[in-house]
């Protein structure tokens, strides 16, 4: 299959042509937010916000699922890595994001057995390889990778595995992008709504933002043309007087999402309150275990834990960036005392975070 | 050998310590300066100014896909030397072993070594081992210092590049690293990548004489293309300047860098070369290039030009962007 | 959150677990939520899972829309993609 024409420059030129067209039609600014930490990164490294019109703003948004893990879900991560026998896995990504204390990197370099792997199911294999150990997986992201958990959990009921279980500091998107459209302080015209994430649940759960709230929003892939499709979509609708959830990136997305993976999902974990780094609890956007998996809860299992109490970090402004209201080089630690070789907060550290997309792919904010 | 297994005791300058170095070190690296196991080799020397350097060397699997660690270490340092435009002429070599290591398994090393050694045209004249308890070395550390001889006009610095050079590259991108990652734990995917470790000696040699006015020349092993770059950008004062589509990169190593979430500009290389040339002389090195051993897939993939002292990619589908150096470890990601 | 490349399915084997390849690397990657997937299938791989099926018709009928954007730019406000 060639998809390289969503890499093509021609293509990507009559979009970025269109686009400024739309944008002077409508004349007056835009905020288009991009929700997702990976959309964050397609910009960052295509440079697509120089050619921008004028009046688009692009906000990078909570969409980074190791930047709005809360300072107390690190926190416990690192308790269960050092109870003793115990082996935790966990994505790279999470590895060197600060807790109040420590991180997952400096945990492994103080000698507990803390292991990256790239998917669920390495864990589960590490599991049965070493059945003298308890291995937890930290499950930490949004829907594109819950119903990944969810399979391995249902995987490891299957091989009767009596040494696997998962601590979920699991969110889920539509219902906090609701709570970002309220918020007074942040004002977004659009979103660019993640890829991935509506491959598994489809347009279906963000429409209440389209009709109560009268906000388009496109679902947008990750190639250069990708993004300049959703963004032309949603100034098209911005133009129109048009508040629709559309979707741009047809490949990806059916108009159901993916029942299967939903299915899987809603059998192993029930909705809960979640506590978002720089935003606060969001009543309903986190995943739980249900009781009746106790078995593969590592919190309820193998516990009780006594993390310490969580401390935030002076100065650092992530929660206004994850939010929209400030721009990574807005922040005033940005390039001065945090940069990705001393990261202060996730957003620098994460490697989708907008800080360190911000930096690593711009010159913006440098002297 | 009395003992399939490396022991304390061969390293603590006794009898032991003499059985390993003479029935397996001397004939395993089998060159005459070695053989008088003198505590310094005397070797003839050209008048003129001397390159040295060194490196040491704890890759993890010490063998993998197309080559290992005792390759690496030759290969390493003779390139480090090389890039002064030097000829490389002697090595030496430091083990550090830990207990309980295999035999077979440092025979085999030295034996690799032996085979770059040769294929470089460089000698391995004098080493040293010690042994450290289990526990306390990862198997195998190996250290290689190099000598080599400048001949005189030849002045190479990665603070000479000027508004105008071009950028080359000796080959394809990013092989060593993800044969290195392939085999990891947990990480598991196939593929056939193996690692480009190589001498790169006689190919800096036919491209000083094809292009005498080269600039510099670099390796981008750790780091990668993005390090070296960085540093010649930073140290010259220039905006480096690379052309995203003229970058080789073998599909495998393309598809898996995708799949990790990794940045090849960022990947180690251990047989590929960066050098920086005159425009006007950039043909002939590329021509150059590509006639020698290791350098068939070479190909210019950016210039310099005034500005201030970073890099940038013009991508694939025509925009710019930073190209951002490597800050600690590449770990694979998910989002 | 998302990184998720496609890839093409080249063989289905035991327990809901096929090997994929990606420009000639090759993995293995469970079908457990697109259990409907044959081989030669394109999916789109995340984290060792495949999440859906990519169809290549639909992906090229994108394509094609989206070429002809320069050209129905030039009447005035139509949006070219509402067929999209």
């Amino acid at each position: 299959m060639d998809l390289s024409g969503f890499r093509d420059p021609d293509i990507a030129r009559g979009l970025i042509d269109a686009i400024n067209a739309t944008a002077a039609k409508i004349g007056r600014e835009v905020k288009l937010m991009e929700v997702c930490g990976t959309h964050t990164v397609a910009i960052a490294k295509n440079g697509l916000r120089a050619v921008m019109p004028e009046n688009v703003t692009l906000l990078s948004g909570p969409g980074c699922p190791v930047c709005v893990t809360a300072n107390e879900d690190i926190d416990m991560a690192i308790e269960i890595a050092r109870r003793t026998d115990t082996i935790v896995t966990t994505f790279g990504d999470m590895m060197k994001v600060p807790g109040s204390y420590s991180s997952m990197a400096r945990e492994k370099a103080d000698g507990r057995d803390v292991r990256i792997v790239y998917s669920p199911l390495d864990a589960l294999a590490l599991a049965e390889k070493e059945p003298d150990k308890q291995v937890v997986f930290i499950a930490v992201g949004f829907e594109t990778t819950i119903p990944l958990i969810a399979a391995s959990i249902h995987r490891a009921e299957e091989q009767g595995l009596t040494n696997f279980s998962v601590f979920s500091a699991h969110k889920t998107v539509p219902i906090a992008l609701g709570a970002l459209a309220n918020d007074p302080e942040v004002k977004i015209d659009a979103f660019i709504l993640p890829g991935h994430v509506s491959t598994i649940i489809g347009p279906e759960p963000y429409q209440f933002l389209a009709k109560d709230l009268h906000i388009p929003g496109v679902i947008t892939g990750f190639e250069p043309v990708d993004v300049l499709q959703g963004i032309y979509m949603l100034l098209q609708q911005l133009l129109e007087g048009r508040a629709e959830i559309e979707i741009a990136y047809h490949r990806g997305v059916m108009a159901h999402g993916n029942p299967t993976a939903w299915a899987l999902v809603e059998k192993y974990f029930e909705p809960i309150d979640a506590d978002w780094r720089g935003i606060g609890v969001i009543p309903g956007t986190g995943l739980g275990l249900r009781s009746e998996y106790d078995a593969y809860n590592a919190v309820v299992k193998l516990g009780p834990f006594n993390p310490p109490e969580p401390k935030e970090i002076k100065g650092c402004q992530c929660g206004e960036v994850l939010r929209g209201i400030t721009l990574p080089y807005q922040c005033r630690l940005f390039a001065k005392g945090c940069t990705p070789e001393h990261p202060i907060g996730p957003c620098m550290v994460s490697s989708e975070g907008s800080c360190a997309a911000y930096y690593r792919f711009t010159d913006y904010g440098k002297a | 050998m009395r003992s399939d297994r490396i022991l304390l005791a061969h390293g603590s300058g006794g009898t032991m310590m003499r059985e390993l170095i003479e029935e397996c070190i001397v004939p395993d690296f089998d060159d005459d300066a070695l053989k008088r196991l003198d505590d310094a080799a005397t070797l003839p020397f050209p008048t003129g100014r001397v390159a040295f350097s060194t490196d040491t060397y704890v890759v993890h699997p010490i063998f993998f896909p197309g080559g290992d660690i005792g390759r690496l270490a030759i290969c390493g340092t003779v390139n480090d030397v090389a890039t002064s435009g030097a000829t490389p002429l002697y090595i030496s070599v430091g083990f550090v072993l830990e207990e309980g290591f295999l035999v077979e398994d440092l025979r085999r090393v030295m034996l690799s070594m032996k085979e770059a050694a040769r294929e470089a045209g460089v000698h391995i004249v004098t080493g040293d081992t010690k042994v450290v308890e289990k526990g306390h070395g990862d198997g195998i550390f190996i250290n290689t210092a190099g000598v080599g001889s400048i001949a005189d006009g030849i002045d190479l610095s990665g603070s000479y590049c000027k508004p105008g050079d071009k950028v080359l590259l000796s080959g394809t991108l990013g092989d060593h690293g993800i044969a290195i990652i392939s085999t990891r734990e947990g990480l598991s995917f196939e593929t056939s990548i193996e690692t480009d470790a190589a001498p790169l000696n006689k190919l800096i040699a036919n491209v000083l004489a094809a292009a005498p006015d080269t600039r510099a020349f670099r390796d981008p092993t750790r780091g990668g293309l993005s390090s070296t770059l960085n540093e010649f950008a930073a140290s010259s004062g220039v905006t480096v300047t690379v052309t995203e589509n003229d970058v080789p990169v073998k599909p495998q190593v393309r598809g898996a860098s995708e799949m990790l979430g990794y940045d090849v500009f960022q990947v180690a290389n251990e047989g590929k070369m960066v050098a920086v040339v005159p425009a006007e002389q950039a043909d002939a090195a590329l021509a150059a290039m590509k006639a020698s051993p290791y350098g068939e897939d070479a190909a210019i993939i950016g210039e310099i030009t005034e500005g201030p002292g970073k890099v940038y990619v013009k991508t694939s589908f025509g925009a710019t962007r930073i190209m951002d150096m490597l800050v600690g470890e590449q770990l694979p990601r998910i989002c | 959150m998302c990184l998720a490349i496609p890839a093409r399915i080249t063989d289905i084997g035991e327990n809901r677990m096929s090997t994929v390849d990606i420009m000639g690397v090759t993995r293995k990657v469970s079908l457990d939520i697109v259990p409907e997937a044959v081989e030669g299938d394109y999916v789109l791989v995340h984290a060792g899972f495949a999440l859906q099926v990519i169809d290549e018709e639909t992906a090229k009928d994108t394509l094609e829309l989206l070429k002809e954007i320069p050209f129905f730019q030039e009447e005035e406000g139509l949006n070219v993609l509402e067929e999209a």
